[in-house]
């Protein structure tokens, strides 16, 4: 390779692999921002502010989810198979919030470690198939049951 | 070879079948997609958003490298044909960058419940995207090609960082967006039934991708070269 070209060569690895190493020691100093929400665990082990704006996210435990019949509010359990935070909430949810299924929702740790939710979203997961092969998946797993 | 005028005329010969290939697979994958393939099961239709979704944020995140690529091959070995496929992939990029941030949040709204949420997905696509035009308005600025192209470069490198972010952003953070569905060592999380129609938008979506390349390069080309005496000759032809 002509020396001038290789010269123009490194510059350019040396832009890359310079920007390279300057994000990543930047968004791994910034990882606790980045994150967007709190798992269970790290709220159990008091890693979550109290009283402050933050999001918490993890599965809907199967079976805790209790709806008042007089208003909007909803109670549930959020759990990443290490902790468990309860979650109250009060609105309408996603149509795709139910029990075992991803959610994040945001709003306030309180004192007693409940999560007074503001907002919750639902997070679905990176599996498509149709309803036939859902059934006939269900069915297969109460058959081995 | 490797000349505007050689490339000129090899991709005139291109041109024609390019745009067949483009045309069907784009025709038969939406039909296919949009009307034959099975519903989710838990999401319902609104996940055929995916078809156009999934395609238009791999020919964007795709159409980024064959920038910066060009942009290296620029500053190293000074290539005409080089800076005037850097200059080129940017507004097709920043194009499809916004179909993929546009559908996405369309899609958010009736599966997560929320038009946009600042995790690291949707941002570092966001980041994308003001890449694009950050190096469609720096180009802009210079008065002489060289300067702007030199410039756009050093940007369009620079920028190249955010590519590997964008892709593992959903497994380095925690984040709302759902892990990648298309893996390249593993088996695909999707059905065989509704998989095969996303494969082919996303073939159509490239062959797009070339074929709006090939046609903005090709303009460009003539304009740059309008002093030479290929292009007169191509002009007083016609």
């Amino acid at each position: 390779m002509h020396p001038q070209r290789k010269q123009r060569l490194i510059v350019v690895l040396l832009i890359v692999f310079g920007t390279g190493i300057a994000v990543a020691l930047a968004s791994f100093a910034l990882r606790e921002n980045i994150n967007l929400f709190y798992p269970p665990a790290e709220i159990a082990a008091g890693k979550a502010p109290v009283g402050k704006q933050i999001r918490a996210g993890g599965m809907v435990l199967v079976g805790s989810i209790k709806r008042d019949p007089n208003s909007l509010r909803v109670d549930f359990v959020v759990t990443d198979y290490d902790a468990k935070v309860p979650v109250v909430y009060t609105g309408i949810l996603p149509d795709l919030f139910d029990e075992g299924q991803g959610v994040v929702a945001s709003g306030k740790l309180d004192s007693n470690g409940i999560f007074q939710a503001t907002e919750v979203l639902a997070k679905h997961d990176e599996n498509y198939m149709p309803p036939e092969v859902q059934s006939a998946l269900d069915a297969a797993t109460k058959t081995a049951e | 070879m490797g000349s505007p005028r050689w490339y000129y005329q090899i991709s005139g010969q291109w041109l024609p079948w390019i745009a067949i290939v483009t045309v069907s697979l784009l025709v038969v994958g939406s039909i296919w997609g949009l009307a034959i393939a099975p519903m989710d099961f838990r999401q319902g239709n609104s996940y055929r958003i995916i078809y156009i979704h999934v395609p238009s944020v791999f020919v964007a995140m795709s159409g980024y490298m064959v920038m910066a690529i060009a942009a290296a091959i620029t500053l190293i070995w000074k290539m005409k044909l080089a800076e005037v496929v850097m200059k080129c992939c940017a507004p097709i990029g920043a194009g499809m960058t916004f179909i993929a941030l546009l559908s996405g949040s369309l899609w958010g709204k009736p599966t997560w419940g929320t038009y946009w949420v600042w995790d690291a997905r949707l941002t570092s696509v966001l980041i994308l995207f003001f890449l694009y035009l950050g190096v469609i308005a720096l180009y802009e600025a210079f008065e002489d090609n060289i300067s702007a192209s030199k410039a756009c470069a050093i940007l369009s490198l620079v920028g190249s960082v955010n590519i590997p972010i964008i892709h593992w952003s959903v497994e380095w953070w925690n984040s709302l967006h759902q892990p990648a569905t298309l893996k390249l060592t593993e088996e695909s999380t999707m059905h065989p039934d509704m998989l095969y129609p996303l494969l082919i938008m996303i073939a159509g979506l490239y062959c797009l991708f070339a074929l709006l390349l090939l046609l903005h390069t090709r303009s460009e080309i003539l304009v740059r070269e309008r002093g030479t005496k290929w292009v007169k000759e191509l002009i007083a032809a016609k």
